[in-house]
């Protein structure tokens, strides 16, 4: 145990005295997660609408007026379809309505008038949120003119909704949790695994060999400072949660401790299994980084993962950051408590234990 | 210097693992973005309160499920189970009907059908809930509309992407990501390397001159990144059918002068930092994170608050995005996109005066 002690006090030391590594291990993280928070949000406020009114009617011109005085569009041109082809080209505008000449006498002798959508797709999701947007702004004109045709009540549904644990569709309360699982993963994988082979490259690791120091004595003294290091950023993290962007914390934050301490025994071991198969630091960089890089884009931290196909859910069984984000999510935003969680818990302690296990056999005290 | 550019491309292409993984890590996130990863909403577990179960709630039920973005998700007996149903996690909206609606439909009492989404995730919260009101609302159109009323008839088109695959949106992205973090990253770590190992010394006390052993190092990283670039092309032309509808060479040529500004801020970062941890630290959080979240990648620029829209400018990736963006799948030329090449080209100059200036030709 004094062995295990004094490796932790040594790696401690070798940490804070780097100048270099001290701002980017506690103050990087914190500023990235204020200032990237505000930066992902698939919420579609602006729309740059232009409108290619070939009519000029009273219907036409009531029309845009239905567009003006919504809060998602922004008419940024009138004129001719060319124009705002154009526009859409320069990216200055995403979407165009086309009314062609003779919508107002269509629609007054009682015949159907076609109006024309044209959507910039390159981002397609963004393109279908922006088209059910001015659909429903079509409809909502369509009912004005039913309604206008029949003084006579029509049987028809309500539908109304409402959304349950983040009524604003706050943005930021969906990926403060997540950011904040990624900075812990980072600092979890690349500073423990990095650590340990960086004493390979310099050739330090062969003076530790030599010492009567038993292999898990070793690990355990390698693992224990970040994993402390790691704990204490997630506290700090989800203090400015807590207070800058004001995200609820409805369920018991010793849970989210219990769960972050088996997580990240998940990603420590990885980094370390990874840097006992390398010699490099350069090499186990790049394979933590391209194993890092698929987790987190498979582990629904951007995008959702009911979205992807049956297979690659399948393959988010061996990814401990999905895990992490679902459990950490459902924790803070929805109050899950621990029999919700009971399961995904099991499989990531089970998962730890293996693979925590592998890289202290692989670990050689022979180089 | 020819000896010297050939001993740096021997160092880094006799390491076969890490050859493995520079040339494989495209392929895979090509994959992984066109068959696994999209934005789109479907097959969500919505579950259902339906006290009536009549002929209307069953079709509106039908039409929900036919639709391809449900699934069932189970019916709830009563709205009190709801909480704990999301609390699970499984079921992400819950659709509930008011008592005797096929009843009170033809009287003319408008029932209600009230969507509950689960908005911990508010984008899929938003999505469903459009979703599935458009699907009721036109249903219930469908019952009651009179002939001889004039509608508006509205026609769309999805210009660039028509069929509205993510993977269009993704390919331009994912070429930058990749263009940024292995040439900054890679050119950073290996001279912090280095330092580290003190060969820095060695070299320094060469008659190279500095300038040669940058240029030395950075070489094989031009020829690696383009042929990243050249790979992810290839693989999203052939696999997903992303067209590049402008000139292929504009888009290389554009290509060129990304990887250079790349370059250029890895011998930047490599100048500020002593050892390869430092390195790898600064440009992993300082590049990556911003790479992929503030240059339009993932998220609109457009959707930021102002300021970090202002911030944003001051990322390479986000003009780059929108030049490859263009040539790729608008097909427009330089006249579209030349303020943002001239931006791209004196951010690479700034970084390489920086660093000509920090470079130091003697170690502490």
């Amino acid at each position: 145990m004094r062995i295990i002690f004094y490796i932790v006090q040594k790696e401690f030391l070798q940490v804070f005295r780097n100048r270099m590594m001290l701002p980017i291990i506690f103050v990087i993280p914190i500023v990235q997660l204020l200032i990237l928070s505000f930066a992902v949000t698939f919420e579609i406020k602006n729309i740059n609408l232009y409108i290619s009114d070939g009519d000029h009617s009273v219907a036409s011109r009531r029309l845009t007026e239905h567009f003006r005085s919504s809060p998602f569009y922004r008419i940024t041109g009138e004129g001719s379809t060319a124009s705002g082809l154009d526009l859409v080209q320069k990216g200055k505008v995403h979407q165009i309505i086309e009314i062609l000449p003779g919508f107002g006498k269509k629609l007054e002798t009682g015949l159907p008038a076609d109006i024309l959508i044209v959507n910039d797709a390159i981002n397609g999701s963004a393109a279908a949120l922006m088209n059910a947007y001015t659909l429903q702004i079509v409809n909502e004109y369509n009912a004005g003119i039913v309604a206008s045709f029949n003084d006579i009540q029509q049987p028809a549904a309500t539908v109304n909704w409402s959304f349950w644990f983040n009524p604003q569709l706050d943005y930021k309360t969906y990926m403060v949790p997540g950011i904040l699982v990624l900075l812990v993963t980072i600092i979890g994988m690349f500073l423990a695994g990095m650590n340990v082979v960086r004493e390979k490259e310099i050739g330090t690791i062969e003076q530790i060999n030599v010492t009567p120091i038993r292999k898990y004595q070793f690990i355990a003294g390698k693992l224990i400072p970040f994993w402390i290091i790691a704990l204490f950023e997630l506290a700090v993290g989800l203090i400015v949660a807590k207070f800058a962007f004001h995200i609820p914390i409805l369920g018991n934050i010793f849970l989210i401790f219990l769960i972050a301490s088996v997580y990240l025994l998940v990603v420590m071991s990885i980094g370390l299994f990874l840097s006992t198969v390398t010699n490099t630091q350069q090499q186990s960089m790049f394979l933590a980084w391209f194993i890092l890089v698929i987790f987190i884009l498979m582990s629904g931290l951007f995008t959702p993962v009911e979205s992807m196909p049956r297979w690659a859910r399948t393959v988010n069984v061996v990814n401990p950051i999905a895990y992490f984000i679902a459990m950490i999510r459902m924790i803070m935003l929805k109050g899950s408590g621990f029999q919700n969680i009971a399961n995904s818990l099991a499989i990531l302690s089970g998962y730890g234990v293996a693979i925590l296990s592998l890289a202290v056999w692989r670990y050689r005290k022979t180089t | 210097m020819k000896r010297f550019i050939i001993k740096e491309f021997l160092h880094i292409f006799r390491d076969i693992r890490s050859m493995v993984i520079l040339f494989g890590m495209p392929v895979a996130q090509v994959l992984l973005f066109g068959f696994a990863i999209s934005n789109e909403v479907r097959d969500v577990h919505v579950a259902i309160v339906d006290p009536s179960h009549d002929v209307i709630t069953n079709a509106i039920v039908q039409k929900m499920f036919a639709s391809g973005y449900f699934l069932p998700g189970g019916e709830l007996s009563s709205s009190s189970e709801i909480e704990e149903s999301f609390r699970q996690g499984k079921n992400k909206m819950v659709v509930v009907f008011s008592n005797d609606f096929a009843t009170r439909f033809q009287r003319g009492e408008k029932p209600s059908v009230q969507l509950i989404a689960d908005a911990s995730d508010p984008n899929t919260a938003n999505l469903l809930v459009s979703y599935a009101g458009n699907i009721i609302q036109n249903y219930s159109r469908q019952l009651i509309i009179a002939p001889n009323v004039p509608v508006v008839n509205p026609e769309t088109r999805m210009l660039y992407n028509p069929a509205l695959k993510s993977v269009y949106m993704f390919v331009p992205g994912i070429i930058t990501v990749l263009l940024m973090l292995v040439s900054a990253m890679m050119t950073s770590i290996s001279i912090a390397r280095e330092k580290e190992l003190g060969t820095m010394e060695v070299l320094l006390v060469s008659p190279l001159k500095p300038f040669h052993i940058v240029a030395g190092k950075v070489m094989p990283y031009v020829l690696l990144s383009f042929i990243n670039a050249l790979s992810i092309l290839a693989l999203s032309y052939t696999v997903f059918g992303v067209p590049v509808n402008g000139s292929l060479l504009l888009l290389l040529a554009e290509s060129i002068l990304f990887i250079l500004l790349a370059l250029s801020l890895g011998i930047f970062i490599s100048t500020i930092s002593n050892n390869q941890q430092t390195a790898m630290m600064l440009s992993m959080f300082a590049l990556m994170l911003p790479t992929i979240l503030l240059s339009g990648f993932i998220f609109p620029v457009e959707n930021m608050p102002l300021p970090l829209q202002i911030f944003s400018t001051l990322m390479p990736p986000r003009w780059f995005i929108i030049i490859v963006k263009s040539i790729m799948l608008k097909g427009t030329g330089i006249a579209y996109f030349w303020k943002e090449t001239l931006i791209l080209i004196v951010m690479t100059i700034v970084f390489i005066v920086a660093s000509v200036k920090k470079f130091k030709i003697r170690l502490s």
